[in-house]
């Protein structure tokens, strides 16, 4: 049995602006994550803050959340892969605890994108390309994705009805549950409907930025039997980094950095796609989802559409993903996400899911990307 | 002179590659290439890791290129706001060198196509800001 659990898992609602600060936002976090643990702040023996800088004014935020969570003289330091941040928190953390370093260690990840308007907010993702080669010719999060869905549909035949019965399935979900920022049923028509963003991709084939925070608390084996009732045990960690320029890529239809990590992730566990009860893609865009059901294997190759077309990842499909709404109905606090989807797994393997819960459900994968495709993180996780 | 007018908005100045600008400003868009261990690079890189080379040559992109992927951007970020729309592009180019710019505005967008032929080329931009673009090849 794998010796590193994760015990405890706690977000924030994800909202457009939450009105209050980054070390309140991590606070309520923190607190749903200790919930029936029989542990205290003081039994947290180092915590690992993760975000994308510049979205605050605050730097060096992992001193400031350990002082106002009381983590202090526990050693705290920050990790970031943008909009993968708290996955790499979690690799980290799960180095930590194996290594024998520390027995509990917290992985917070939290972002505050409203104190920045949305222009702003785009320029500061743009400068996540690189500054000298990229930025310049006004490169954004979505027009690199669209550059993926073009050849995707190119080369595939996927079409834009496709990609908008991800947002269909996710606006589904997402409607139930009670941290989305987005809870609103959307139809195919609303979707196809929305304004055009960058072509293919239009409004509502994006997610939202967001402000939010998650909390993961990662222990040792036999520590985690005794201060839970359901630890939910790490299986496998991939993760890989492709070429922060879009002229490095060699392929244009997949996310390597996703396929390497799945490759490894798979291998580290021992399972197959096949064997993937339920998992968290990382949706922050329609095409990104149909992306990941071929770089986790879900699909082969170009079927990807086939899989969202034919209702296979709903929650009575052969492979549920997304049953929480996904990115694109909770909203993205860049460095929350993959502690909220890492969340949205551990109570579906609990059966504790408030959204749709997947029945029997015993192993479950997060796949979280950093950037356009340049960071990979998947993780499978067994009740 | 550095990276300072390059593109519609520059983050940065100085690099070992800044002689980048200077062919561009001549009129050719350029790739890097260590002399030592033959592989070359676009994005240029001064200095070559494969073989832990500080030298490498510059040589010009030319020859014609096949439109690998597109999208027609509606909404520019802050500073990018008076170019939208614009139309970021990848190209692929002899060598395995792949590109990524904007498409001419003198490319209709009902004309684009995956597999269009593309060339490269400097472009000056209104207050001697420079880039390149590609045009139809």
């Amino acid at each position: 049995m794998a010796d590193v659990a994760i015990v405890g898992a706690g977000q924030t609602v994800f909202s457009r602006s939450c009105g209050v600060s980054i070390r309140e936002l991590a606070f309520d976090a923190f607190q749903e994550a200790l919930e029936g643990l029989d542990i205290t702040t003081s039994d947290i023996d180092a915590s690992i803050i993760c975000s994308a800088p510049e979205y605050d004014k605050q730097r060096s935020p992992a001193g400031l959340i350990s002082e106002y969570l009381e983590l202090t003289p526990k050693p705290s330091f920050y990790v970031e892969t943008v909009c993968s941040s708290s996955s790499t928190g979690l690799r980290v953390a799960w180095s930590l605890v194996k290594s024998g370093l520390h027995k509990v260690v917290a992985v917070i990840g939290f972002q505050k994108m409203s104190e920045l308007s949305s222009r702003d907010a785009a320029e500061r993702m743009g400068r996540g390309a690189d500054i000298i080669w990229e930025s310049p010719f006004g490169l954004t999060m979505p027009a690199g994705y669209a550059m993926y869905a073009r050849a995707h549909m190119d080369k595939y035949g996927t079409t834009e009805e496709h990609l908008a019965k991800v947002r269909v399935k996710n606006s589904h979900y997402g409607a139930t549950n009670p941290k989305a920022n987005y809870r609103k049923e959307l139809s195919l028509e609303d979707i196809l409907k929305s304004d055009m963003i960058t072509t293919p991709l239009k409004k509502f084939d994006c997610c939202a930025n967001a402000d939010g925070a998650s909390c993961v608390i990662v222990a040792r084996g036999d520590v985690a039997k005794g201060i839970s009732e359901k630890p939910i045990w790490v299986m496998g960690l991939g993760a890989a980094t492709d070429t922060m320029t879009m002229a490095g890529r060699k392929q244009l239809t997949g996310l390597q950095c996703a396929q390497e990590a799945a490759r490894q992730a798979y291998k580290m566990a021992g399972v197959k796609p096949q064997d993937i009860d339920v998992a968290e893609v990382h949706d922050c865009f329609t095409v990104s989802e149909i992306l990941a059901y071929e770089d986790l294997g879900f699909a082969k190759p170009g079927e990807g559409a086939g899989l969202i077309e034919d209702k296979e990842t709903y929650a009575d499909g052969k492979i549920p993903v997304n049953v929480d709404g996904g990115l694109l109905s909770k909203g993205h606090p860049i460095g929350a996400t993959g502690g909220s989807q890492i969340r949205t797994i551990v109570r579906q393997l609990r059966g504790q899911a408030t959204e749709a819960q997947v029945k029997g459900a015993e192993i479950g994968l997060v796949h979280n990307i950093g950037g356009i495709g340049q960071y990979g993180n998947v993780t499978i996780l067994r009740r | 002179m550095g990276f300072e007018n390059f593109g519609t908005v520059s983050f940065t100045t100085e690099a070992k590659a800044a002689d980048f600008i200077t062919y561009l400003e001549q009129g050719k868009v350029m790739a890097t290439r260590c002399p030592k261990c033959g592989v070359s690079y676009f994005p240029p890189k001064a200095d070559c890791p494969s073989c832990l080379s500080g030298e490498v040559e510059w040589f010009e992109i030319k020859g014609k290129g096949k439109l690998a992927t597109y999208t027609i951007v509606n909404y520019g970020p802050s500073g990018f706001e008076n170019d939208a729309p614009y139309i970021l592009a990848l190209g692929e180019f002899e060598g395995g060198i792949q590109i990524m710019a904007r498409l001419s505005k003198d490319i209709a967008s009902s004309d684009i196509e995956a597999g269009m032929s593309l060339v490269v080329v400097p472009l000056k931009r209104p207050e001697g800001r420079i880039s390149y673009e590609f045009k139809k090849g």
